[in-house]
């Protein structure tokens, strides 16, 4: 066996022997040409020394963040990655990571397409059934996809090309340097040329070899990465063809729902009509599993009549008595005090409050299951299907090679799919009723019994003195999140090897993702997190949000307490690094320009996933905006209020292989912050949120999104490693905090809540508890347009 | 069981199912139909929004009892069709802006958006504008807003005037 070390960059300057990893490249033996490549060591780079300078104090996440440390988490297992060319011309790949909308099988497509010279469209990416060989690496989280994933990947397509080369050079009797490659055809100068379809047999291997890794095409050749490139699922998604688990057609698999709690985590006590609901229209079955009652029908419609026909009891959960005031308490008095300040400074201290944020994505948990006595097979757009294997199989006493486990494209994530429990109500379902099922969560219970983005208190001071900061301090309080099964102990492993001390799970996801921007002396981040036991999880990001908002607002306040614009305030005080970012956004987004009473800008920065970004928004707060009405109004519940009405988001990317997709996330990120900082947010109420429905829950709408929204890149500069880091979360933060600074700007008040309108009347009536979802409506013919 | 039928993409089709169920589940759940997505159930999400005889409906919201023989329910996949090509200006449009990101909501947008454009014509030599698309309730949690007025308003260029969604 050969082992070669592979740089991912030819014409990367960073040094020889840091962090460089060494695969072995495979060529499988089977009917056309499939190449695999797996990891077999790792160089890992020395930590870098923390940037010049005495203050502020180095963070951790200055010399390592988050997405290094999925990279690193993922690498041992990077295993078999494979590429495979058709008799047809078409290259295929099963991505072992999952597909929820943010581009990622575009992307992959991209580095094989460009690596083996052929057009986009002829690369087929699908997504892999859960591998439990591939443990840890088949997660998608943390936004680091293309960052862990690409590597193997080229290596993979460039052994492809070489060996489709070399195969050429035999049957022509001719040398592989004088071939050439271009859009899948490889030619000769004397005129020869043959197709790679043409080839895909030849180029087989008889027996599993190992293989050379040959040298990888350099950047200065790149014709598709990098490139504007659409989506290759784009058509299957304008034609209503795309496939998700809902539209799965498994034979006898009929629509299954959940009657489920009246609060988060209640127990079943009694079902006392169960035979009465069994022999209502179209039901076929009815019957307990762990999380509510289960009933299967011919129609969803039919499972929904039947659901709210069942006569539930119920022990309370153990969040029964939690309300926000419960919890804003709880979280208050958790809250680490702040140390003294320095005698004869001037304190600036507040308090920040984020309400829950529910990270419903528009499909809804669906999922489809078939167990028989001896085995089982689940569909689900699971982000880490082999620990969803796993559990299920366990739950269902069956041996895990018994179980299949296919992924499936998910419509929308946000840190939703990390959970499996669509797909475990699913198989259990289908294990008791002995039949195949298609189970749907209603909204109601995505909303309600789903997953959300932790409730927060951020204690910000800052102390100062003349025009010096002295300090700033930060503790940062919050519901405990979930970071789904796994997840967080693969993260913390890897923090440990790197000896970056012994935090716990939490606490090392918030120094990675929490970084120093502003040189303000003594500065110090703590997370303290208590273990109330609601459904929480990251969603479009953890903690950045909420603290990078507090951090800008209090910017904003000292530059305020010292006399200085905000922008002049920020290039006075931030790292140099970012003041490229805040240059061009400043002169895109015209900074300073005259808005009338009541209209006002506000402008951010960030910095993630080698990413950095700055954020500037103009906010209309005047009363005729705030007071604007939708037509034709919906009876009750949709919220207009303060209107964000132009974005300009300046980022200056590590790599960016896919920027079409890049600016999409980007696009949809911000709507994200501008969602959490303004409208979105869910009211807990004896355990369970009012929320139930997007009348209710108020995302980001038409009425709500910016007319105007530029995005721009600086020339990718930063990254020595080059290695590209995703975009799905990025632009959340700086979203969010630029919205909530130019709030204050416009209204004359900082706002300390969010979403600012959070504690508003509540605009709408809550649905009833029991029945636990609302019936469909009659009148939609009424509504025509 | 009582008997409904309707047009559905240009054929006549007939289903055995009790009145109260909704077209968007006669579709999917019967009729194997499944462009038109569930988002809600309610007539909020629109991410089930078909054309019923030329108009935008929510289908989540309509008991099939209503629908008489004559009715001509067009979903995504018939939406092509009723221009005669193999893409609607409206899908291309989509395309061209590379809207969709996880894609579920895509469906009814598309729908939504035929029918917001055919609805700003009833105003003499009027064309769909922005304040018009503040008006359009679909949701998309992916955030693809920028991009859907962008296609929206190059769609509607391709969209011969005068058209309605049906043959
Ligand atoms: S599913 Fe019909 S409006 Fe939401
Ligand atoms: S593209 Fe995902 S919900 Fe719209």
């Amino acid at each position: 066996m050969t082992s070669h070390r592979a740089s991912p960059e030819p014409d990367n300057s960073a040094p020889e022997g840091t962090g460089r990893r060494q695969f072995l490249g495979y060529l499988l033996a089977a009917p056309t040409l499939v190449v695999a490549t797996r990891l077999i060591g790792d160089v890992v780079d020395p930590p870098k020394a923390a940037a010049a300078g005495l203050p502020p104090t180095p963070a951790l996440a200055d010399v390592y963040d988050l997405s290094d440390a999925l990279t690193d988490a993922t690498r041992p297992t990077a295993n078999l990655i494979t590429v495979e060319v058709r008799e047809d011309g078409t290259i295929h790949h099963a991505s072992p990571v999952s597909e929820n909308g943010q581009g990622i099988t575009t992307a992959l497509a991209m580095v094989i397409a460009e690596e083996m010279s052929v057009p986009l469209q002829r690369v087929k990416v699908t997504l892999a059934d859960a591998r439990p060989e591939l443990l840890f690496n088949q997660l998608t989280g943390g936004s680091n996809n293309l960052h862990a994933k690409s590597e193997p990947l080229r290596i993979a397509a460039a052994i492809a090309r070489e060996q489709m080369m070399t195969t050429a050079a035999k049957q022509w009797g001719v040398s592989r340097n004088d071939l050439t490659v271009r859009d899948g055809v490889i030619r000769h100068p004397d005129g020869r040329s043959a197709d790679y379809g043409s080839l895909a047999t030849a180029a087989a291997a008889l027996t599993t070899t190992a293989v050379a890794t040959p040298p990888l095409k350099p950047r200065s050749e790149y014709t598709i990465i990098g490139t504007k490139q659409d989506r290759i699922d784009a058509l299957e998604m304008v034609t209503g063809r795309k496939t998700y688990a809902g539209d799965l057609k498994i034979p006898g698999a009929l629509p299954t729902m959940v009657h489920r709690g009246p609060d988060i985590g209640a127990t079943i006590k009694s079902v006392e009509n169960r035979d009465e609901v069994a022999m209502m229209p179209g039901v076929t079955d009815v019957g307990v599993i762990t999380n509510g009652v289960a009933v299967r029908a011919q129609t969803f419609g039919q499972c929904i009549d039947a659901v709210r026909a069942l006569k539930v009891k119920w022990h309370p959960g153990p969040l029964a008595n939690e309300s926000d005031d419960t919890v804003l308490k709880k979280l208050k008095d958790a809250t680490i005090p702040m140390p003294p300040a320095p005698p004869g400074a001037k304190v600036l201290e507040f308090d920040f409050v984020n309400y829950f944020n529910s990270n419903t994505p528009l499909e809804t948990g669906f999922a489809v299951a078939d167990v028989r006595s001896d085995s089982a097979e689940i569909w689900y757009a699971s982000k880490i299907p082999i620990i969803a294997l796993q559990e299920i199989a366990q739950r269902l006493g069956l041996p895990q090679n018994a179980v299949t486990f296919h992924v499936v494209p998910g419509g929308g994530s946000f840190g939703r799919r990390l959970f499996h429990d669509p797909a475990m109500d699913a198989a259990e379902a289908s294990q008791l009723f002995g039949k195949p099922v298609r189970l749907m969560w209603h909204r109601s219970d995505d909303f309600r019994h789903g997953r959300a983005h932790p409730m927060a208190v951020s204690r910000v001071r800052a102390t100062y003195l003349g025009d010096q900061v002295l300090s700033y301090m930060q503790h940062h309080t919050s519901v405990k999140t979930d970071f789904g099964h796994g997840l967080g102990e693969i993260i913390t492993g890897t923090l440990s090897k790197q000896e970056l001390g012994n935090l716990s799970v939490a606490e090392g996801i918030y120094q990675l993702t929490t970084k120093t921007f502003y040189n303000f002396g003594l500065t110090e981040s703590l997370l303290n997190e208590i273990p109330l036991p609601f459904w929480t999880s990251s969603m479009r990001n953890v903690y950045s949000p909420n603290v990078r908002c507090a951090q800008e607002l209090m910017v904003d306040q000292l530059a305020n307490a010292m006399g200085k614009d905000p922008l002049e305030f920020r290039l006075a005080y931030g790292k140099s690094e970012y003041h490229p970012v805040l240059r061009k956004a400043a002169e895109l987004g015209e900074w300073g320009r005259k808005l009338p009473d009541g209209v006002a800008q506000g402008i951010a920065i960030a910095d993630e996933y080698k990413h950095r970004i700055c954020t500037l928004v103009e906010i209309d707060c005047r009363p005729e905006t705030v007071n604007r009405e939708v037509t034709p109004a919906p009876e009750e519940g949709y919220v207009t209020g303060p209107r964000v009405t132009k974005v300009t988001v300046v980022v200056e990317p590590a790599h960016v292989y896919d920027p079409n997709g890049f600016e999409a996330q980007l696009q949809g990120g911000t709507n994200d912050g501008i969602a959490i900082a303004l409208t979105f947010s869910n009211h807990i109420k004896d355990g369970l949120p009012l929320e139930g429905s997007w009348d209710q829950g108020y995302y980001t709408r038409q009425w709500n999104t910016p007319r105007e929204m530029t995005i721009h890149f600086l020339p990718n500069t930063y990254d020595e490693r080059r290695t590209p880091g995703g975009a799905g979360e990025l632009a959340v933060a700086p979203a969010m905090a630029a919205v909530a600074c130019a709030y204050a700007h416009a209204t004359g008040t900082m706002p300390t809540e969010f979403p600012i309108n959070h504690n508003n009347e509540l605009p709408f009536h809550p649905f009833p508890t029991q029945p636990p979802m609302p019936q469909s409506h009659t009148d939609g013919l009424d509504h025509a347009y | 069981m009582p008997e409904y039928s309707f047009k559905l993409n240009g054929e006549q089709v007939t289903v055995n199912v009790p009145g109260n169920v909704r077209l968007l589940w006669v579709l999917r759940d019967i009729l194997g139909v499944t462009g038109p997505k569930y988002g809600c159930g309610l007539g909020v999400c629109q991410a089930c929004t078909s054309h019923i005889n030329g108009k935008a409906v929510n289908i989540c919201s309509v008991p099939v009892e209503q629908l008489k023989p004559n009715d001509e329910v067009v979903t995504i996949e018939g939406l092509p069709a009723t221009v005669g090509k193999d893409l609607h200006p409206m899908q291309e449009a989509w395309l061209k802006h590379d809207v969709a990101q996880c894609g579920y909501c895509q469906p009814g947008q598309i729908m939504a958006a035929v029918a917001h454009v055919n609805k700003a014509r009833k105003g003499p030599g009027r064309e769909i504008d922005d304040d018009d698309m503040d008006n359009i309730r679909n949701i998309c949690r992916c955030g693809t807003y920028q991009r859907i007025r962008a296609a929206i308003k190059d769609g509607a260029e391709n969209m011969p005037r005068g058209s309605r969604p049906n043959p």
